[in-house]
């Protein structure tokens, strides 16, 4: 933010800047109202499933899974659920389903690790299990870019769909790479002499 | 099939998950009352994160550091292969999503969206995700901030899913 200040200042086109500045705080506030409402409704549906035992049921579908990305979360982690809610979400491209229960997966490895570690030491610091958790949503899951599409034939793609294929390819690989990265992490961190974390 | 299925996600989903909390006799009006008042705190809380992060993106943005850092690294990208019209895009992609879109759409209306740059960029917006936007909202609302490798990680998936997306459309 500094540099785009100083930068403005330099090339002397401060107006935009402020005029930026003011815009997209204005952006992300319509931002914010609109994820009031469809956040909010997509946590009153997961709540109702999460009542129902439907989480339970997905989180225990995808042990396999959650056992080799997340080795640190025992079976009974209250995090599992939250987790397995939001890659499922994430894969059908569910965004605003996927955010709360990042989120709220985020706020149970954190309570788990506080009461696991002394006061004071790991209150800030990120555990292994949030990182990779972060990386795999950056990395993109989803399985059909549906908005997408609907730029494409907006703008007159003769054929929107063909990302399809492609687009499968390169999110499978990012996400390919990002579990090889936080894998290696882990060994790289096993490997070195413990240091109180 | 495909995109008929993406068009029905959403009331099935919606529908499943109701039908069942109804056999399941809970009280489904009440239950989606508790979630929804739930995710109100949610959104609030992540509020000054996403307000502080997007004014950034936008001084960034209007500023022209981007176009100019673009440009600057428009030469040595096309040594390595990479189109010149996605320096910026890729760029913006990593802080700011609906400014992305916007660069996509302008550059669907120069190049079309069949071209191999619009093809690419499509792609690419596809397999990435808003890298410090997510992170500064998930970390922010557990307020994290020593990070260790998330950004160096989440970075290197990105770049595997920018570079597959060059390498499959140009």
């Amino acid at each position: 933010m500094l540099a785009g200040l100083i930068w403005g200042t330099v090339h002397g086109n401060l107006d935009q800047v402020t005029q930026g500045l003011i815009e997209s705080s204005k952006e992300a506030v319509t931002l914010g109202i609109t994820m009031l409402g469809v956040l909010s409704f997509w946590n009153g549906i997961l709540e109702i499933a999460r009542r129902a035992g439907l989480i339970d049921w997905l989180s225990v579908q995808m042990d396999p899974v959650l056992d080799f990305l997340f080795p640190e979360l025992s079976r009974s982690h209250p995090a599992r659920g939250p987790i397995a809610v939001n890659i499922a979400a994430n894969l059908l491209g569910l965004g605003m389903a996927a955010m709360p229960a990042g989120i709220e997966a985020m706020r149970a490895m954190k309570t788990e690790t506080e009461q696991h570690s002394q006061p004071d030491t790991a209150e800030s610091i990120a555990t292994s299990s949030m990182c990779t958790f972060l990386i795999l949503n950056i990395s993109s899951l989803q399985l059909v870019p549906i908005n997408m599409i609907a730029y494409r034939s907006q703008y007159g793609s003769a054929e929107p769909a063909v990302i399809v294929g492609p687009a499968l390819v390169a999110t499978a690989l990012s996400t390919l790479t990002a579990v090889v990265f936080c894998k290696s992490m882990d060994l790289f961190q096993a490997g070195r002499t413990v240091r109180p974390r | 099939m495909m995109l008929w299925i993406s068009r029905m996600l959403i009331p099935l989903t919606v529908g499943y998950i109701i039908s069942f909390g109804l056999i399941s006799h809970r009280p489904v009006f009440d239950d989606f009352l508790d979630g929804a008042k739930e995710g109100l705190q949610i959104v609030v809380g992540v509020l000054p994160s996403l307000i502080g992060l997007m004014t950034a993106a936008g001084v960034l943005r209007s500023c022209g550091l981007i176009e100019a850092l673009g440009e600057a690294l428009a030469v040595p990208a096309a040594r390595i292969h990479f189109p010149a019209e996605l320096v910026s895009i890729t760029l913006v992609r990593l802080v700011s999503n609906s400014a992305a879109i916007g660069l996509l759409l302008d550059l669907f209306e120069r190049a079309g969206p069949d071209s191999p740059a619009g093809m690419a960029a499509s792609v690419m917006l596809c397999s990435t995700e808003t890298v410090f936007y997510c992170i500064s909202v998930y970390f922010g609302s557990v307020q994290i901030s020593k990070t260790r490798y998330t950004i160096p990680g989440a970075l290197v998936a990105t770049a595997a899913g920018i570079w597959a997306a060059v390498v499959l459309c140009c």
